[in-house]
């Protein structure tokens, strides 16, 4: 499986530089949307001092561990929110009369290696409040950033699986993918209780890095959950993503092609 | 090779049920080279459809090479070749060689015989000249030359074909034809061809199967069919314009 992505990748990659100058832009693009989102953070401290709660290195840490999960699923998984381009164009056909699992096929459909910008501008955020923070359960971060990953994965999934279904309206999914990225990016303590809690229990986003990263911070929940509730992320991400494997399968055997 | 078995797929619109194919039963064994006729919307395209793993059947059985085709699609995918021919299966960007390079390693062709089989169609569809060219410069008959070394080089043991001489000029035909032709003598591959080019069917097809509205209405030999009538035109003709028994 993944020699089969690391090849596809590949060919998508030399494929994308065939048209260099779109290349550079959307590297370049790239870029300074990521800085926006940082821009946002700074501007808000430079304002106050405690945003939900958590000084400045805190809620840099919750942002760097957030979007280095979210910018990796990105770069490695996101193409599969096009499965409805695909249905559409009839070449999902193509896809399927391959010896490599579609999933593999349209994660890796137009690869575009560029989004590698923002995955390390995120790691460089990381990086800065790790080192600023002195935590004591640092070995705890990989594991976050892991389960993160594994958690959007799965959501990309469900948004190309509901596509099977949705094939008109395929923006719908990215309240979902996007929509998640960009609500975990800052401490989930500045939104309502009830928003908090279903996306606890019922989409598992809290998962990403608000638990976890209150066990490492060693921070208690304002929610009231105890410590080890963050400890249970990989859990959640192995079960969402098993369940997201489930409906990617009930989609393509729902798939009805186009007539030609 | 291929069996079905009271094979149908129906699909919903706009809360009618409506039966793209059903009852299709047929064998088709090693070796042979079938033509499958029928009208546009008859059902051809989703019966090769079901055949390949693409569209999971609503009724009956299908096997291909003693496999369930929805249920084991890329097992299948190592043993079938496929070429639509209103779509090719290239890599649009990259050159006609670096296309069959990645087919090579999907597929996990050995090096050695890959080779051998590469320098045969090279040679035999004559792609030396536009290997180096990306797909998507291509003219449509040396993207179908292309798309039918791309179905071939992992050896399969069956070859369906969706319309592949589509839009080509009478020599391009005749270039694909002698080529299926000699693939199906040589190799012993298996071939199921779809078309509307009755020239296809004439040239190539000893066995002829004819689809209308979903259910099969001819399966025999090209003779059978013509039934001592000069015209596959006409016969064709009188098929599809309804007096199918």
């Amino acid at each position: 499986m993944v020699r089969s992505y690391v090849l596809l990748a590949w060919t998508w990659t030399r494929a994308a530089t065939a048209y260099p100058v779109s290349f550079a832009l959307m590297t370049v693009f790239g870029l300074v949307v990521a800085g926006m989102d940082l821009a946002v953070i700074l501007i808000i401290f430079a304002n106050t001092t405690s945003l939900g709660g958590f000084g400045r290195e805190e809620v840099l840490f919750l942002y760097g561990t957030a979007s280095l999960a979210f910018t990796l699923a990105d770069l490695l998984f996101s193409n599969l929110d096009r499965v409805s381009q695909h249905i559409r164009a009839g070449s999902l056909d193509t896809v399927l009369i391959r010896p490599v699992s579609a999933w593999i096929q349209l994660a890796t459909d137009r690869f575009f290696p560029a989004r590698i910008g923002r995955v390390l501008q995120a790691a460089a955020v990381l990086w800065y409040a790790v080192a600023a923070l002195e935590l004591e359960r640092l070995w705890m971060v990989p594991l976050m950033v892991v389960c993160g990953l594994v958690i959007f994965a799965a959501l990309w999934t469900f948004a190309g699986a509901l596509q099977f279904v949705l094939t008109d309206a395929p923006e719908v999914v990215n309240a979902f993918t996007y929509g998640s990225g960009a609500y975990v990016q800052h401490p989930l303590s500045i939104y309502g209780k009830e928003l908090v809690r279903a996306t606890t229990f019922v989409l598992p986003l809290a998962f990403v890095n608000w638990l976890p990263g209150l066990y490492v911070l060693g921070r208690r929940d304002p929610l009231g959950l105890p410590s080890w509730a963050g400890l249970l992320a990989p859990a959640a991400a192995l079960i969402l993503l098993a369940l997201s494997g489930l409906a990617w399968r009930q989609g393509i055997r729902h798939y009805r092609s186009t007539g030609s | 090779m291929i069996e079905l078995q009271g094979a149908g797929r129906s699909f919903k619109v706009k809360r009618q049920v409506v039966h793209a194919v059903q009852d299709l039963t047929f064998r088709v064994e090693p070796g042979e080279f079938v033509g499958y006729l029928g009208p546009n919307g008859a059902g051809k395209s989703t019966t090769i459809k079901m055949l390949c793993g693409i569209l999971t059947p609503t009724s009956g059985r299908v096997r291909v090479a003693g496999l369930d085709p929805s249920r084991k699609r890329t097992t299948l995918a190592r043993r079938i070749g496929v070429v639509f021919g209103q779509r090719t299966t290239l890599w649009w960007d990259l050159p006609l060689k670096d296309s069959f390079e990645l087919i090579r390693l999907l597929y996990k062709v050995d090096r050695k015989l890959f080779a051998s089989r590469l320098e045969e169609m090279v040679e035999t569809l004559d792609l030396a000249e536009f290997l180096a060219r990306p797909v998507r410069q291509l003219s449509l008959g040396q993207r179908m030359r292309g798309d039918l070394a791309a179905a071939l080089l992992h050896g399969p043991d069956l070859l369906v074909l969706d319309e592949p001489t589509i839009g080509l000029d009478v020599v391009s035909k005749a270039g694909i034809r002698d080529f299926l032709q000699r693939t199906n003598a040589e190799r012993g591959t298996t071939v199921l061809l779809t078309t509307h080019d009755l020239g296809d069917i004439e040239r190539l097809c000893r066995r002829v199967m004819v689809i209308d509205h979903g259910r099969l209405g001819f399966d025999g030999t090209l003779e059978d069919l013509m039934a001592g009538q000069s015209s596959l035109e006409e016969v064709v003709t009188r098929l599809y314009t309804g007096s199918l028994q």
